[in-house]
């Protein structure tokens, strides 16, 4: 009776504990709101980021959307510029892209994998991260002056796609640089050491564990990196891209004309252009940037599909 | 005649046996120190493991044990940080100065503390040390890697999935695949780095019973913090404490307290560590 009584006594404290993790105080109700009114302040400043890209999209296509055609893509600009096509500026753009990822990737690639693989932790390595930082920070008007002296005169290229390409491939190599070895490094370490431990050389296992799991990662970079040198215009201006050419280049050691330059001559270099034109050059170049990056998307999430760990 | 056959026959046997009483040394280790930087982690190691037992390594965390496998498997080439010294005999001669440190890696398998499936195929994380050696020939790779999971106890779980991925199986499974794939190397020694760690008791038990079996081909290092473990499997054992080798000596009679140092009985007895 008494031990029975002694339980029952008890029972109501325990209960209030138990109670209060069903009933809603005042500090709950207080932090639902707060938790409630950031999430909604941080949606506002997400859409507020999106605004912009559907503004000039938006713009883009009402005022030049009327214009593009297969015949505007495909025809040479006529009448100085102000009537025709653009092809000659599209065709020199995917030229001097092409040719400009064809070096940078290649060197950006080795020398992630030199640094993320192989360079021990030393002074050396120190100044070469700081080399790349730096270059990553140069303005693209420096690189264009640059290109100029180094690959126009020094290497006498002339004003070619060559030595525009070159440019181009020297302005993104820092980003490929880092791309990639942010790339490599999310490898875990523990599937090197495993493929050491098993009396693979360094290269072996780069190429059979490191490489295989990063080269999503890597490909991305690449990407999007494709889709900014598209839009350069500073560092092609002395190097290469013309103001206006009447006949395609005939090889790398000609000069071409470009979309992004094109698109700056036509908007205020050349008298009596009819208004829609600039922007239709301007939403081919956006559209080629924007099919870059859903390239690049899609093939990420093919690649995810198939991330093996 | 059929005496003289029989006579042959008993000097034979009395032979092995003798063979197999002075037993061959498999790894000889003199005063060996492994440091980082200037700590050292361990420090004048010496004992010798012969060939075809089970050498047990115990201690508390923070002992040296993981250092010294490090050094076995010449692990400082890719740690500019980590410094051997003394000497290391495989088969009787100095790993320090052998010219293929690649080849020596690949007689030594090692099993990890935790899991590591390679991002790969269960096939293709068997295959991967054949396929480094250059064997190139599809039917050799899959005999070998049924023969390998087959003796890690893996095979009839994973035979219908060799094409998923490694890293999908669960971390019994997957502990059960590397030791495939440190197999798969044919290794002369095999060294398991407290292998159990994320395993569950009946899988550890079962890879304890193939551990018992590889012996009879292979020399094998087991480190582990599980006392009884290394009283269930291991020949001899040598107890770490503190970046020291206290001392090595028969399981079964450090077990029993006939110990040189009056604290290996007490790690043993859980008074410590």
């Amino acid at each position: 009776m008494s031990v029975e009584s002694m339980s029952v006594e008890a029972m109501p404290v325990e209960n209030k504990l138990t109670e209060s993790l069903f009933a809603e105080s005042q500090l709950n109700v207080k932090n639902k709101k707060i938790q409630s009114l950031y999430r909604v302040l941080f949606l506002m400043m997400t859409l507020l980021l999106i605004l912009p890209v559907l503004i000039i999209l938006g713009t883009l296509i009402v005022k030049g959307g009327s214009m593009i055609s297969i015949d505007f893509l495909f025809t040479d600009p006529i009448n100085g510029m102000t009537e025709g096509g653009i092809f000659p500026a599209l065709l020199g753009t995917v030229w001097l892209v092409s040719l400009a990822l064809l070096i940078s990737v290649p060197l950006g690639i080795a020398a992630a994998i030199y640094l993320s693989e192989y360079a021990s932790e030393n002074w050396f390595t120190r100044a070469i991260n700081l080399a790349i930082i730096n270059l990553a920070g140069v303005p693209s008007i420096v690189h264009a002056l640059f290109g100029v002296g180094a690959f126009v005169m020094f290497f006498g290229f002339g004003t070619s796609i060559m030595a525009a390409s070159l440019t181009l491939a020297i302005m993104t190599l820092p980003v490929v640089i880092v791309s990639t070895r942010e790339a490599l490094q999310a490898v875990p370490h523990a599937f090197r050491e495993a493929c050491w431990n098993m009396g693979a050389t360094r290269w072996q296992t780069i190429r059979r564990v490191v490489l295989p799991n990063a080269v999503s990662g890597i490909l991305t970079g690449v990407i999007l990196e494709v889709s900014r040198t598209t839009g350069e215009t500073a560092p092609i201006m002395f190097t290469g891209a013309a103001f206006f050419l009447p006949f395609l280049p005939q090889s790398v050691f000609d000069q071409t004309m470009a979309l992004s330059l094109h698109l700056f001559v036509v908007s205020t270099q050349v008298p009596n252009v009819p208004e829609s034109l600039p922007y239709a050059v301007a939403l081919v170049l956006i559209g080629m940037v924007l099919l870059m990056n859903s390239v690049s998307i899609a093939f990420r999430m093919y690649l995810r599909g198939k991330k093996k760990w | 005649m059929v005496d003289t056959m029989l006579e042959a026959m008993v000097q034979r046997k009395s032979e092995t046996e003798s063979t197999a009483e002075q037993k061959k040394i498999k790894l000889d280790i003199s005063d060996l120190t492994v440091s980082y930087g200037k700590e050292a982690a361990i420090s004048d190691v010496n004992f010798k493991i012969y060939e075809n037992e089970i050498f047990g390594i115990i201690g508390p965390a923070n002992a040296g044990k993981t250092s010294f496998l490090k050094a076995l498997n010449l692990m400082n080439t890719f740690d500019a940080n980590m410094k051997v010294e003394g000497k290391i005999l495989f088969n009787g001669r100095d790993i320090h100065q052998l010219k293929n440190v690649y080849a020596l890696r690949s007689r030594i398998g090692v099993v990890f503390p935790l899991p590591v499936g390679l991002p790969m195929t269960v096939y293709e994380n068997v295959a991967l040390s054949p396929r480094l050696r250059g064997i190139k020939d599809k039917a050799s790779l899959d005999e070998i890697v049924q023969r390998c999971l087959q003796r890690s106890a893996l095979w009839d779980e994973v035979k219908d999935r060799l094409d998923s991925l490694g890293s999908l199986l669960s971390g019994g499974q997957q502990q059960r695949l590397t030791i495939a794939r440190a197999l798969s190397q044919e290794p002369e020694l095999l060294i398991l780095d407290e292998f159990s760690i994320a395993v569950d008791p009946v899988t550890t038990m079962r890879i304890e019973e193939v551990l018992k079996e590889l012996k009879n081909e292979m020399t094998i290092i087991l480190v582990t913090n599980l006392v009884q473990q290394a009283r269930r499997l291991a020949d001899r054992t040598a107890f770490f404490l503190e970046g020291e080798c206290i001392e090595t000596g028969d399981t079964e009679a450090l077990f029993n307290g006939q110990v040189e140092n009056s604290k290996t009985t007490d790690y043993i007895e859980g008074r410590f560590g």
